[in-house]
């Protein structure tokens, strides 16, 4: 058990450090940061020679790279092109609304893909699955962006019920988070409803039934503990989607968060606030996927070995 | 069980062609609308009626419906909406299949060598894969676009960055199978060469799964895409491609509702054929996934 969050840590570090060599080198590939710093017009030799120097673009690549990574620990890339501030601020100021949209779309997601996977599984067939499906099967084809653009024209200017922009109030949250969740839901719902059929289908929930116990009590206290498990594993897999998902949804609510500021870095060719951006995100990727994995042992204890 | 199911499929009756259609329950709608695809795709500059980046103020802003000459509108610029609508097929299908084409042939050679020869090679090849296969697609398209500038290549790239990994992981698995397979051996043993092996003996054994990652993956591909184009990381703003059309839409929604309409919805019917096709595709192929349903 503890060999494997061992090996799971270190892959995890690993990804890591080839993710942040990717960023690294990608701004000295576009050319030089000091340029892009300096206006074109009148800079002179002593300038440049200066910005490079203040910058560290006079030492060697792996010295860059060194300081780079001292750097990324604290979460230190530099001032921002823009507004000169610190990365660092920035990603303090963004990271909690990406978060608390992250956390409420995988919420909802689970919230209504559960019972309804269940609901599909044990009522198969009928005009629940039916309906069900259809909802899963547009939640993987319809962009994501042009759901939140039509929810926006629905609710925000025709029936004028929810915002449409910003996140004063917890009726901000409603139309991101379920656009969110949307394109998850189906994954859970499918998943949900096959493993409980497989588990319906097996012999302790036969005999449970044989006992003579009531059919909701052997939905939820036998069958739905086992039927669980592929679920969490996909809410594992599916938060690469969320991350996905958060970009675009935020670029369309005007939501402040870190898919934005990441967005709004590469449109600036704002290289420090990219870097931050990207490798805050791929660390918080990596730290859920690493306790996805270790929830996962801990729920089917057919995998420790 | 088992014995009447052998028995039931061995004695095929004889069918007409017609009958035989039919047992293959072929997904017509999905077909059709894939087939209408490809036909924009191909024949954009005869079918549109108007040049999709033809400004035209004095007819701006038309309703569907609103004038025969522009049966499905004008934007705001007044541009032909079902001629934008049809040379956007072009640059999604232009897109996707080169990507997809790219990604297979890398994720299948990929898969094919990291199966067959096992050992380190494997090892490495698949901690790669794991990683491009975990890690979220925009954020990859994000770095690629800051080293690349925004362009079509830029956006081709990108998907095919994570596009391989898929191909990859499936093919190696097949891989694994068919390599334990006696012919596999005997030819080993009568000194075929690896290359051959893998392209005479291995390959043909997994193109059936070839052929359905790639018709499952065309939904997901054409759906990155137009995500990237509405985030303006694609194509240069203006150009006829779906994703962009919804992002020129969204200024003016209130306004000029259809703009952003239209094209999402052509996104999603076709997104949508292509799913259903490629569960069609995986059942009809794979008879092990038939029975598990």
């Amino acid at each position: 058990m503890w060999q494997f969050i061992g090996i799971r840590v270190l892959q995890g570090i690993f990804t890591l450090l080839v993710i942040s060599l990717l960023v690294f080198l990608a701004t000295r590939l576009t050319g030089d940061p000091a340029l892009v710093l300096l206006p074109p017009e009148a800079s002179s030799k002593a300038d440049y020679e200066r910005v490079r120097k203040q910058l560290g673009l006079d030492k060697s690549l792996p010295e860059q790279y060194i300081i780079f990574l001292r750097g990324a620990v604290k979460g230190d890339f530099g001032l921002s092109i823009r507004d000169r501030r610190p990365t660092r601020d920035l990603l303090l100021e963004r990271l909690p609304a990406t978060l608390q949209l992250a956390l409420a779309g995988m919420a909802l997601a689970v919230v209504i893909g559960v019972p309804l996977g269940i609901l599909s599984a044990v009522k198969r067939d009928s005009i629940f699955d039916k309906g069900g499906k259809l909802f899963a099967v547009l939640g993987m084809a319809a962009p994501q962006f042009w759901v939140a653009i039509m929810l926006i024209l629905l609710f925000g200017a025709i029936l004028k019920l929810l915002p449409t922009y910003g996140r004063e109030g917890p009726e901000n949250f409603i139309l991101p988070s379920f656009v969110l969740a949307w394109s998850i839901m189906a994954g859970i719902m499918r998943l949900g409803r096959s493993s409980m059929l497989e588990v319906l289908d097996s012999d302790y929930v036969r005999f449970a039934r044989i006992k003579g116990l009531k059919d909701g009590m052997v939905v939820w206290k036998h069958a739905l503990r086992n039927a669980l498990i592929p679920i969490l594993t996909f809410s594992g897999i599916s938060l690469a989607g969320l991350l996905n998902g958060a970009i675009v949804v935020e670029q369309v609510f005007a939501w402040p968060g870190l898919g934005r500021l990441m967005l709004d870095g590469v449109l600036q060719r704002n290289f420090p606030v990219v870097q931050a951006a990207v490798m805050a995100s791929a660390f918080f990727y990596i730290l859920t996927a690493l306790i996805v994995d270790i929830l996962y042992v801990y729920a089917d204890p057919r995998i420790r070995h | 069980m088992a014995t009447s199911d052998l028995v039931l499929e061995n004695a095929q009756p004889q069918l007409s062609w017609r009958g035989r259609l039919a047992e293959k329950r072929l997904p017509w709608i999905p077909i059709a609308v894939l087939l209408v695809l490809l036909a924009c795709a191909a024949f954009a500059h005869w079918l549109a009626p108007h040049d999709p980046t033809s400004l035209n103020v004095i007819n701006s802003k038309l309703a569907p419906f609103e004038s025969r000459e522009h049966l499905l509108g004008t934007d705001v610029l007044g541009r032909d909406m079902l001629s934008r609508l049809i040379y956007g097929a072009r640059t999604t299908v232009q897109i996707s299949v080169t990507a997809l084409a790219l990604g297979a042939v890398i994720g299948t050679v990929i898969g094919l060598v990291s199966g067959y020869w096992g050992s380190w090679a494997d090892a490495v090849l698949m901690r790669i894969t794991d990683a491009a296969l975990g890690f979220p697609t925009i954020l990859l398209a994000l770095v690629v676009v800051v080293i690349m500038n925004p362009g079509p290549p830029a956006i081709i790239l990108a998907v095919l960055l994570t596009v391989w990994a898929r191909f990859a992981r499936m093919i190696r698995g097949d891989v694994l199978t068919v390599k334990g397979y006696d012919f596999v051996t005997l030819a080993r043993i009568t000194g075929v060469k690896a290359p051959i092996i893998l392209w005479r003996h291995i390959f043909p054994n997994v193109a059936n799964t070839l052929m359905v990652i790639t018709s499952l993956m065309v939904g997901q591909i054409i759906l990155l895409e137009a995500a990237l184009s509405f985030l303006g990381l694609g194509l240069s703003p203006g150009a006829p491609a779906w994703g962009i059309m919804v992002a020129e839409g969204q200024e003016v929604i209130l306004d000029v509702w259809w703009l952003s309409l239209f094209p999402g919805v052509a996104i999603t019917v076709v997104v949508l054929a292509f799913n259903f096709f490629g569960d069609w595709l995986r059942d009809y192929l794979d008879p092990k996934l038939r029975r598990a349903r």
